[in-house]
């Protein structure tokens, strides 16, 4: 299990270099959305128009944050479960998003799209929400406000703690970590 | 007969969902961490450590555990010798349950369901909450609350299987359905088992089991070996905290039946309710 420091937005070099279990600590600008921010902003780009923000090197937070208290950036903010990202994350890797957090497995094209255009899925830990939201300095809603928690914010985070799931060599560590535990 | 003020039962219910979403439950933290402590693998030692460091923040900073604060889950028992002054008792949850959801600044999480809609803004009300009722003897309200996140619901199982299958067949579905939702449902688990009764009333049992504090034997010596034995199965599994693989998956197997064991003589429910490591439940008696 390696430790890295990244900052946003990651490059080829930086996702080359993360193997599955590798935990990771990130800084810089990242993005959040969830289901329908998602379909909105896919949409965009196949009717050719620009997204809210820009993909290159990009790391999306899958996140719908509880309300922020008085004087605080955001509120609660831990993972939340990808799998419901899963239709379209494979169109906004291809636009060059290097990175996705959020919980639970993501499928083959998820997976496959990961190693052709280099990007990596990482696990936050779920239900961590009030030691994440630490890492977030600020927060500001970019796209889509009337979506409420499900908004596209842009944050601003310091060591950020992920852990590799999926890299860009086809490793998955939902696969590799329980069969090394698992007895027959 | 006895007098309850409709305002204290609001005030009771407001305060008790902003407890129990920002301070874990000492049933949950002590089996927490002893799951740290009996962790082999090293990357859910690491998750393991951050899921009771975040238990700290939250409590020192009243902050909410999870962003996902859940539906607002009930399970009240109304005493025949007790009124409510001043509204209903079902008022009065709605209204405690807006106030708390609201002023502990947690996540309004219903919404319709073909629409996607929130039912309320972010800054929301929750309803409506989740209501199961029984009245009793006596002149008490008892009521067990959660705040139950939609991760470990969306792994959750219902099934009916044939009386042959037996108390096998019960240990199948169970860890064809721990092992289905790996790593999704924010392992590790409690998980809730509920058999007999009908294929609705299993599925009741299977949730309330949740609500049982861990390390609480349960009561028939039977059930008691049943959750034992499942649980170091489970463990087996090697999913581990978070899904990324280790020893400790499960913290606690709790099984409810229908009174005496009940059935159809032609059926066998079994129904399994997922809970995550963020189990957020408390217990009042009004």
């Amino acid at each position: 299990m390696a430790e890295y420091k990244l900052t946003t937005p990651l490059t080829d070099e930086d996702v080359s270099k993360l193997k599955s279990g590798d935990l990771v600590y990130l800084s810089g600008t990242m993005y959040t959305a969830r289901d329908a921010a998602h379909k909105r902003i896919v949409d965009l780009i196949l009717n050719g128009e620009e997204p809210p923000f820009d993909l290159k090197g990009a790391v999306i937070y899958y996140v719908g944050p509880t309300p922020p208290k008085p004087g605080e950036p955001i509120g609660s903010a831990g993972p939340t479960t990808s799998y419901r990202m899963d239709p379209y994350a494979p169109t906004l890797i291809e636009h060059g998003l290097k990175g996705m957090i959020g919980k639970g497995k993501r499928n083959k094209d998820v997976i496959d799209a990961c190693k052709k255009y280099k990007a990596v899925y990482f696990g936050a830990t779920g239900g961590a929400a009030a030691l994440i939201a630490k890492a977030i300095k600020k927060a500001e809603i970019i796209a889509y406000p009337e979506l409420g928690p499900e908004a596209v914010r842009r944050i601003e985070v310091e060591d950020f703690p992920v852990v590799v799931i999926n890299d860009i060599y086809g490793n998955d560590l939902y696969e590799e970590g329980r069969k090394l535990w698992e007895q027959k | 007969m006895r007098v309850v003020k409709y305002e204290d039962i609001v005030k009771s219910i407001r305060d008790t969902i902003i407890y129990s979403t920002t301070h874990l439950a000492p049933d949950m933290l002590e089996a927490l961490k002893k799951a740290y402590e009996e962790e082999k693998s090293e990357v859910s030692r690491a998750v393991l450590a951050q899921i009771l460091e975040n238990a700290e923040i939250a409590k020192n900073e009243t902050k909410p555990l999870c962003q996902d604060t859940g539906l607002a889950i009930y399970f009240v028992k109304v005493g025949e010798d007790v009124k409510v002054d001043g509204g209903t008792l079902r008022e009065a949850i709605y209204e405690g349950t807006k106030k708390g959801y609201e002023e502990g600044y947690l996540r309004a999480s219903t919404c319709d369901c073909f629409t996607r809609a929130n039912l309320k803004d972010t800054v929301g009300y929750n309803l409506p909450p989740i209501i199961y009722l029984d009245i009793v003897p006596g002149d008490k309200i008892d009521i067990e609350f959660a705040a139950k996140g939609g991760g470990s619901e969306n792994v959750s199982r219902a099934t009916v299987l044939a009386p042959a299958a037996g108390k096998e067949g019960i240990k199948e579905f169970v860890k064809k359905v721990v092992s289905d939702a790996g790593p999704n449902p924010c392992p590790p688990l409690v998980v809730g088992v509920g058999i007999g009764g009908s294929f609705d009333m299993s599925a009741v049992m299977s949730k309330h089991a949740l609500f049982r504090n861990i390390g609480t034997p349960n009561p028939d010596p039977e059930l008691d070996q049943l959750e034992k034995e499942l649980k170091v199965e489970l463990n087996k599994l090697g999913i581990g905290a978070m899904g990324m693989g280790g020893t400790e998956t499960v913290l606690a197997v709790h099984i409810e039946t229908y009174e005496n064991r009940m059935c159809h003589i032609a059926s066998l429910p079994v129904a399994v309710n997922i809970q995550c490591h963020s189990s957020r439940h408390a217990h009042i008696i009004i």
